[in-house]
């Protein structure tokens, strides 16, 4: 009991760490290529989108219950936007020793139930998930293609509404890439949400 | 018998404390009324692990009556879930001010709030209303940190 309350501790620490220190994108930074594995097996470089206009990349989880609430409406934003150049990525950087239930098993498991027609990432040494700045989930960066090169255009979350998507007034991330697709500049680039603070490793 | 059990039982109900569901504008004059007390305002919900960990910490300090000190928990579960709030508050005898915060709009309230607060929780925020002197803490707190943060926003004026 001990043991498990310093190991909390230290997490609790790290946490706080992590929100001070390190590198995190904000609107209008080139994003670093990255390649994490798929729940699939398969290798997946930000790189292989480049003959995308853009990208949908949202931090998730399996266990966050944001991350239940938002499922479905992530599922519709790739069927929405993937065919007109801005298919969803998501990525899990969940430290499964602490949430269990975000092994990859599992994402396997929840990408299959949910029928995931777009990658699930598996951030294992949550490189990534630092490098972007991510915090909780779901959190989302639309990254628009500038030659070759990938630009944060929007941070923050899908709409106002976690609890019921068709009662939400504004749809952020829908609005963003609507401007872009539409050539035009992002109106909301940066919003906030309450959501379940991704578990970092404890180093 | 039955009648005194019953009784017995809207006695401990009465009793027991419940979370009041509030808007914002409740939260906000908490933060920004002038008050003697330096106030305390942790934000989770039940179903956050690291939430329901701290809050033992909370309810430590709560017992201490200090004086000087009023501690708030902003419980940010859905309001039709107010049922579970109250439950888990019986369940672990959480003696301090719960208030379900029922703003379902995040990003129109979490900056004022605390700028430097992502929305991830817990989170809590320290401020001495009288000097303005104010501290958020985006994460879990360690055991100890919930006084010395209390002392860092007392001191300094």
């Amino acid at each position: 009991m001990k043991n498990k309350t310093i190991i909390l501790s230290l997490f609790g620490a790290v946490v706080l760490l992590s929100a001070m220190v390190g590198p995190a994108y904000q609107v209008g930074d080139a994003v670093s290529d990255f390649t994490l594995k798929n729940v699939d097996g398969k290798m997946i470089s930000l790189s292989d989108y480049k003959s995308s206009k853009g990208v949908i990349v949202i931090f998730d989880c399996n266990t966050c219950p944001y991350s239940q609430a938002y499922n479905d409406r992530i599922v519709q934003l790739n069927k929405n936007y993937a065919s007109k150049g801005y298919p969803v990525i998501t990525i899990n950087a969940n430290n499964p020793e602490i949430s269990p239930g975000d092994s990859f098993q599992a994402m396997v498991t929840q990408a299959k139930e949910k029928r995931y027609d777009f990658p699930y990432l598996v951030d294992e040494t949550q490189k990534v998930a630092r490098t972007f700045g991510a915090t909780n989930t779901p959190h989302v960066f639309v990254l628009r293609n500038e030659g070759g090169n990938f630009k944060v255009v929007y941070i923050g979350t899908i709409d106002n509404n976690s609890r019921d998507g068709s009662a939400a007034t504004k749809k952020y991330v829908e609005d963003a890439v609507n401007e872009l697709l539409a050539n035009k500049e992002v109106t909301t680039s940066k919003t906030k949400a309450i959501g379940c603070g991704i578990k970092w490793k404890n180093s | 018998m039955l009648r005194v059990l019953f009784l017995l039982l809207l006695c401990t109900s009465a009793l027991a404390q419940e979370a009041k569901v509030i808007k914002f504008n409740r939260l906000e004059r908490i933060i920004t009324t002038k008050s003697e007390k330096i106030q305390v305002i942790n934000f989770w919900a039940t179903w956050c692990a690291p939430c329901v960990h701290e809050l033992p910490y909370f309810q430590k300090l709560e017992e201490k009556r200090d004086p000087e000190v009023e501690i708030t928990l902003i419980n940010l579960d859905y309001a039709d879930k107010l049922y579970k709030v109250n439950a888990f508050i019986k369940k672990n005898k959480i003696t301090s001010t719960v208030l379900l915060l029922d703003e379902i709009d995040y990003n129109s309230w979490i900056d004022k709030v605390d700028p430097s607060w992502g929305g991830a929780i817990p989170g809590t925020l320290f401020i001495n209303t009288t000097t303005g002197q104010r501290k958020f803490v985006d994460g879990e707190l360690e055991e100890g940190e919930l006084e010395a943060f209390i002392k860092e926003v007392k001191s300094s004026n």
